[in-house]
């Protein structure tokens, strides 16, 4: 009883804080805004080593043949086996898999047509810079029985699921949710903590029975608010500006965001532990965002990246946020296809937030 | 045990090393319950570094610091409940107002929301902020957060204060009306801890020890201590320029000269009268008549003679 009321008195001296703070209220709206306008473009890289599936319905020899040349490209990367079509789209919804490719079952006929499509590369268009690599493939050459290479130009249709027009805000605007949130969550939470050192506040906190988790749970929870609202600022810029509608549930889409703004917040005061200064907090606070950002797939497909630095990015709670992001906004995923992600999150934040507690003294020395 | 069942702060042997220097070196100390008792010392004596101890902000490397009858290193939280701690630094929030201030730190202490109004506007009115209340800590005076600092502090009514040089940053007026405070509050049994650098403050404490360098020097009453102070002051009725005064101060035996107006205090060591003896002669040689008058020592000699004793 007494703990709830010191942790809601911290939390409330906090927002009184902040109400005054202009600076901090105008990046809370003003950071969102700006990085919507400044992200708004497409960043396209070549990309290699993409999860593809196999839908092989004729299994002949040219299907083989075809498949194998497609690998040969090393452009995909085929390590999951998959036989029916219903498997390959949950593996493109769960983003398991970012190409799919079907052959149908009279494959070795509609390479003989000019008429026809022979086989199909379906593309998740959620993810930046897949897309045009992908197109590559659809025009390599089809062997024939006779070993004749066709031109495959009209032979392979490639299709881009869940985002047909192939817009570019589409894939970038989900992703910004998790990217902005990266910025401001770790900035704001890594300061509270040290503000009241830095303006010699924290020795008569700390001197009075307020316990350690009231304090930085207190400190927690305001930023948790803002970081909904900032979600919400995102979504709604995503939708007025760039017209990016949400697919999947709005209610799951929150959920996702929770998770991951808690496990940016527990960073942040992880950050805060180590920091003397709000100027020594920022410059901890930039260096977990740069990672962060190059290493999510936010601009680099997570497939295309080496393996040390796939890694790495496991390590990032922006990896597991854009997977759930781009799954439920664009591709109508349900967070319960998600749920590794939503663990990988969990874990952080609470590995995070312990190591925080466990590093926040009550005393000087 | 009777005594320490009493005090309010029983220091055994109590010392703070930061790395090779010495803050606090094996103090023994008692304060009693109810008691206002000053620590006097220069900057850097570690005055501070003890109060710290006391409220379970820095561990001791040695000894053990026993406040309110709890081990203040062992048991911080319970210490923490039941004292107030007032920092050196104005150290409540500069953008919350008097009343937010008040009711945070009222909050935190405990105290359920309908009583911490009535104790809120009952401060308020003891500390002369009423016309203030709404008034953020930032934007106001020396004198008037020093107030705001002290009604925080005793919020939660504490059976111990713990007041940093309290009154550093403060005009005389406020300084007077805050001791006035401190007396009302140890009329109603508060034992209170002050640390100061001011002799006039010292001499209102019921007891003061004197740190220096982190030893506890002196200790005892005021009245006390300037009685039994072992060494005699002596007034010299006239300015004797700056040349003269150097020549006294470098007497072996004077352990300290000051010069108030024309006056010269100086306090001589009782070493058989030689090092009077020393100074007649000084002054006879430069010609100078003026007369050298045994005088009470105050605080300040006491000071001055404790902390000389040691190398």
């Amino acid at each position: 009883m007494n703990a709830w009321q010191r942790l809601r008195a911290v939390a409330w001296k906090e927002i009184t804080q902040l109400r005054r703070d202009r600076l901090t209220l105008g990046m809370i709206i003003g950071i969102p805004l700006m990085q919507m306008i400044l992200f708004g473009y497409a960043i396209n890289f070549d990309v290699r080593g993409l999860r593809a599936v196999v839908v092989d319905e004729a299994n002949t020899a040219a299907s083989r043949d075809y498949v194998a040349s497609l690998a040969a490209t090393q452009v995909v990367a085929m390590p999951l086996a998959v036989v029916s079509g219903a498997a390959a789209d949950a593996a493109l919804r769960t983003g398991a898999a970012s190409v799919a490719i079907i052959i149908p079952r009279d494959f070795d006929r509609r390479i003989q047509e000019t008429t026809r499509t022979a086989a199909q590369i379906i593309v998740d268009g959620a993810e930046p810079s897949i897309q045009s690599v992908v197109s590559v493939l659809a025009v390599m050459p089809v062997r024939t029985r006779h070993g004749d290479a066709v031109n495959s130009a009209r032979r392979v249709e490639v299709r881009t699921y869940y985002n047909p027009e192939r817009r570019t805000a589409v894939q970038i605007v989900p992703a910004l949710i998790g990217v902005i949130l990266s910025i401001t969550m770790v900035i704001f939470t890594a300061g509270a903590i040290v503000r009241e050192r830095e303006r010699g506040n924290l020795e008569l906190l700390i001197a009075t029975p307020v316990g350690r988790a009231e304090l930085l749970t207190g400190k927690f929870l305001p930023y948790v608010a803002i970081g909904l609202l900032q979600t919400t600022i995102v979504l709604l810029v995503g939708r007025w500006l760039f017209n990016v509608p949400i697919v999947g549930s709005v209610l799951q889409l929150y959920v996702a965001a929770l998770l991951f703004i808690a496990a940016t917040l527990s960073l942040g005061l992880l950050v805060s532990t180590y920091a003397q200064t709000q100027f020594q907090a920022f410059q901890l606070a930039f260096l977990t965002m740069l990672p962060s950002i190059l290493l999510s797939g936010f601009m680099f497909p997570f497939d295309g990246m080496p393996r040390f630095a796939q890694w790495l990015a496991e390590l990032v709670p922006l990896t597991h946020f854009n997977i759930l992001v781009r799954g439920i906004v664009v591709r109508g995923a349900d967070l319960a296809e998600l749920a590794p992600q939503l663990l990988k999150l969990s874990a952080f934040t609470l590995l995070m937030f312990t190591i925080a507690l466990l590093r926040f003294r009550k005393r000087l020395d | 045990m009777s005594s320490a069942a009493s005090a309010a702060i029983v220091a055994r042997g109590l010392t703070r090393r930061f790395g090779p220097r010495i803050a606090v070196d094996h103090v023994n100390l008692e304060v009693p319950s109810g008691f206002i008792y000053g620590f006097l010392g220069p900057n850097g004596s570690g005055k501070s570094t003890m109060l710290r101890m006391l409220c379970g902000l820095l561990r001791p490397s040695e000894g053990q610091a026993i406040v309110l009858g709890v081990d203040a290193a062992k048991e911080p939280e319970q210490v923490r409940r039941r004292l107030g701690y007032m920092t050196q630094k104005f150290s409540l929030w500069d953008d919350l107002t008097v009343r937010e201030n008040l009711r945070f730190m009222g909050s935190i202490f405990g105290l359920r929301p309908a009583p911490l109004q009535s104790r809120i506007e009952e401060l308020l009115a003891e500390y002369w902020l009423l016309d203030r209340a709404d008034q953020r800590a930032g934007t106001m005076s020396g004198g008037q957060r020093q107030r705001l600092a002290l009604a925080a502090a005793t919020i939660h009514r504490p059976e111990l204060l713990l007041l940093d040089e309290p009154t550093s940053a403060v005009d005389p007026q406020s300084r007077r009306d805050f001791w006035d405070r401190l007396f009302a509050l140890a009329n109603h049994g508060t034992t209170i801890l002050v640390s100061s650098h001011y002799m006039d403050e010292a001499e209102r404490c019921h007891r003061l020890a004197i740190l220096a360098d982190g030893r506890l020097v002196a200790e005892g009453t005021p009245q006390d201590l300037t009685a039994d102070i072992a060494a005699d002051v002596l007034r010299l009725d006239c300015d004797p320029g700056v040349e003269l005064r150097a020549r006294i101060a470098g007497i072996p035996g004077v352990l300290g000269v000051a010069q108030i107006g024309a006056q010269l205090r100086i306090i001589c060591a009782r070493d058989g009268g030689r090092c009077r003896a020393v100074l007649q002669d000084i002054l006879r040689e430069s010609g100078n008549l003026s007369v050298l008058e045994p005088i009470r020592a105050n605080l300040e000699d006491v000071f001055v003679v404790a902390t000389h004793s040691k190398p």
